[in-house]
């Protein structure tokens, strides 16, 4: 049950009996949560202020809502595949209280009136918050860059042409040293597109054997070395969107190390299949960038546990059933995952891989912190916007349950775990599962 | 022996299954080679050969056979057709099933696009070739021909050569042989090795006179330009030089080895003209001729599975 948007004043809230889960602290500790206009107000009090809805959690986990960072949505252009009313439900029943939507719609947002438009017709259509990228070169085309300050004063939290790269070394050094000088934080997608042109899976064994095209995961490191090296020329913030290879770590690490602005993030796809789920050309499985070996998905998964990897997204991107019946190689590509996000990371805390703090660091705090939100954490004074999940209950899904506009989810049919039972934004409850 | 549904490559069948299909293939050689070669094998059903990509070879030779087994056979030239006018391959697919077809032969561009195909109709479905993935009746017609000619389809050691990356007979042949326990030798320019080939449990040679030696069966690819987008090669008379198929090269295989080209032949690219036509060594001939009779033992085999199924559920419907 979807309950109404969050308009007004939120009411003072107690919840009594959580799970709750730090992602600052490392720590999971079992108490009560007071809540009041809109925000954080006490952890750990005994018992509820006079006046307050009481909210009994029965022991279930209560964890900083998601900051899903790399959402697509249609709007504008592609309203079919996906609007911001159906990414809204679909984020607040995954647990995602705020979007961080993508600028490859159709127009690009490259320009403040459409970063304004967007904008309001997200606030007005959505249930969780929604902050946009823009563009960092006008129609996403490489060649020159956008006007970062306006978008910036119009309230655009970064900048990226998302999967496209710009391979003009000349423009994007540009677009980073005037970036840099605004704060701006640009994201980049490292791939070298020479390499990588045509591929729709990577290279070895299974893609030669189904006769894929194919790219060898050395085009992701060679594109993240440019991009580094020109980190490293221009002094900007740079966010790698998705490292999805062990040959990427070496060189995202040695740039930390040396004091380089640089973060990284990967998809969850990522880190719960591989390159042999395609199977029998099963386009639902078709990524950018593509399903990696098993050996890759374990180092993406020891990345993020020690930190190297700071963020993990779904990387939501809506595609028709239209787009994913054809033969592979002309199939679109991407899946959606707002809603599969939060069942799908438990598969690797139940995997023992990761605790529950370590997976709200990397789905919570840590985008929230590289985008300087205040969202993200289990603190008093901090934005009540929360996710109270029970991680333990099994379902198998069945894609047409999806609240997105389009079904197309690696995850159909897979057995899973973790359900969330309420969401709330600033204080108001945007989810409660129906009992 | 033979269970299964569709032929979509050669991935999904047994080395029994393989038996079976040359078995029957052998019968219908002879049958071939009678002054009339009718069969009523496929009476009353009907097959329609749907290329999406253009072919002459193949398409006449599944023709030929569905048409010496007594069906009824269309050729659909996708040239013509609402495929142009942007209808989607399943749509297409749909539209088909709906007219009741019982063997659908398809070639298309995109690996893949077969299984798609055969998810969605209610017929057998022969791969004809789907990108760069399988081919499995030109491998089971290689399989027949060098059964015809050594004797055994085992224990034998095969080289194959030229443009393996792109090359949906030499995975299927690949495949097939690996299936039937021969030693398989692969020989190609790095640039046109597929990657992690090596780990199908067979040699890699760059250089050809190394890959050939002592081998009994020298399979020859076409160099599929029409599949590359430019640079895997410096040009075709270095490769003509390097790796193309001639006496002298020919001369480090066994004194026996027979020269196979799954056609069409470019001569002077990959081998040697005269050499193609030399009857002692080349059986580029006889892989013709078997084509049909492979394909008829494949249609024949898939339509007995077809009726027990159709009967299954008929039998089913009236308990």
């Amino acid at each position: 049950m979807l309950l109404s948007l969050h308009k007004g004043t939120a009411m003072t809230l107690f919840l009594e009996n959580a799970r709750i889960i730090d992602p600052e602290g490392d720590t999971v500790t079992t108490g009560n949560v007071i809540i009041d206009a809109g925000q954080i107000a006490a952890i750990g009090a005994a018992s509820a202020p006079k006046g307050a809805q009481v909210i009994d959690c029965g022991g279930a986990c209560l964890a900083p809502g998601i900051v899903d960072w790399g959402v697509k949505i249609g709007e504008p252009g592609e309203r079919h595949k996906e609007s911001f009313r159906s990414a809204g439900l679909a984020a607040a029943a995954g647990g995602v209280t705020t979007i961080i939507a993508r600028p490859d719609t159709t127009p690009a947002i490259d320009t403040p009136e459409v970063l304004e438009f967007v904008t309001r017709r997200a606030a007005e259509a959505s249930p969780v918050r929604i902050r946009h990228m823009a563009a960092l070169t006008k129609g996403r085309d490489g060649r020159e860059m956008t006007e970062i300050g306006f978008l910036l004063d119009a309230g655009a939290i970064a900048f990226t042409d998302a999967a496209r790269v710009t391979t003009d070394a000349k423009v994007l050094s540009r677009a980073l040293t005037y970036a840099r000088s605004l704060g701006a934080l640009v994201i980049g997608h490292p791939q070298e597109p020479g390499l990588s042109k045509g591929a729709s899976a990577t290279s070895g064994k299974f893609a030669s054997l189904r006769g894929i095209p194919a790219v060898h995961p050395m085009a992701e490191r060679i594109g993240l070395d440019r991009d580094l090296g020109l980190i490293e020329m221009t002094g900007a913030r740079y966010h790698a969107d998705q490292i999805t290879t062990a040959r990427s770590l070496p060189a995202l690490e040695r740039a930390k190390a040396n004091g380089l602005d640089v973060t990284a993030g990967v998809s969850i796809h990522h880190l719960t299949l591989n390159e042999f789920d395609v199977g029998d050309y099963r386009t639902f499985f078709k990524l950018t960038p593509p399903l990696r070996s098993e050996d890759d998905r374990l180092a993406m998964i020891d990345a993020v546990a020690s930190g190297l990897i700071d963020v993990i997204g779904s990387f939501h991107t809506p595609a028709d059933e239209e787009s994913k019946r054809l033969p592979f190689e002309d199939a679109a590509s991407g899946a959606v995952g707002l809603q599969t996000l939060l069942p799908a990371s438990l598969r690797l805390f139940h995997a023992g891989q990761l605790t529950l703090p370590q997976l709200f660091r990397a789905l919570s705090l840590n985008p929230a912190r590289r985008l300087g939100l205040p969202q993200g954490r289990m603190a008093e004074g901090a934005p009540a916007d929360l996710v109270l999940f029970n991680p333990d209950t099994p379902f198998m899904l069945d894609r047409f349950t999806l609240a997105s506009k389009s079904k197309n989810t690696p995850f159909d049919g897979a057995r899973m775990e973790g359900k969330v039972l309420s969401t709330f934004v600033a204080g108001h409850q945007v989810y409660g599962a129906a009992s | 022996m033979f269970r299964a549904r569709h032929l979509l490559g050669i991935e999904h069948l047994s080395p029994q299954e393989i038996l079976a299909v040359l078995d029957l293939a052998d019968r219908y050689v002879d049958l071939n080679r009678r002054t009339v070669k009718q069969s009523d094998a496929l009476a009353g059903m009907t097959q329609i050969n749907m290329f999406f990509e253009n072919s002459t070879r193949t398409q006449a030779s599944f023709e030929l056979a569905g048409k010496r087994l007594g069906a009824d056979v269309m050729n659909m030239s996708v040239a013509q057709s609402s495929v142009k006018k942007g209808e989607t391959l399943i749509d297409t697919a749909m539209t088909l099933n709906a007219m009741h077809p019982d063997l659908l032969v398809v070639r298309h561009g995109s690996s893949g696009a077969v299984n798609l195909l055969a998810s969605k109709v209610n017929c057998a479905v022969l791969n004809a070739g789907d990108g760069r993935h399988e081919h499995p009746t030109q491998a089971l017609l290689d399989a027949l021909t060098i059964r015809r000619a050594k004797g055994r389809i085992q224990r034998l050691s095969i080289a194959i050569c030229g443009d393996i990356a792109h090359s949906r007979v030499a995975r299927s042949n690949l495949i097939l042989l690996g299936k039937m326990e021969n030693r398989i030798r692969l020989i190609a320019p790095p640039t046109l090795m597929p990657a992690g080939v090596g780990e199908f449990g067979c040699e890699l040679f760059d250089d050809m006179c190394k890959g050939l030696e002592g081998v009994d069966v020298v399979m020859m690819l076409r160099l599929q330009r029409e599949r590359m987008d430019g640079g895997f090669i410096p040009s075709e008379r270095e490769y003509y030089h390097r790796y193309g198929l001639d006496a002298e090269k020919l001369a480090h295989a066994k004194p026996d080895a027979i020269v196979m080209h799954p056609g069409p032949m470019n001569r002077g690219v990959e081998i040697d003209g005269e050499l193609a036509d030399d009857i002692n060594r080349s059986v580029i001939q006889e892989q013709v001729e078997m084509g049909v009779a492979v394909r008829m033992a494949c249609m024949d085999l898939l339509a007995r599975n077809l009726r027990a199924d159709r009967g299954a559920k008929a039998a089913g419907v009236m308990a």
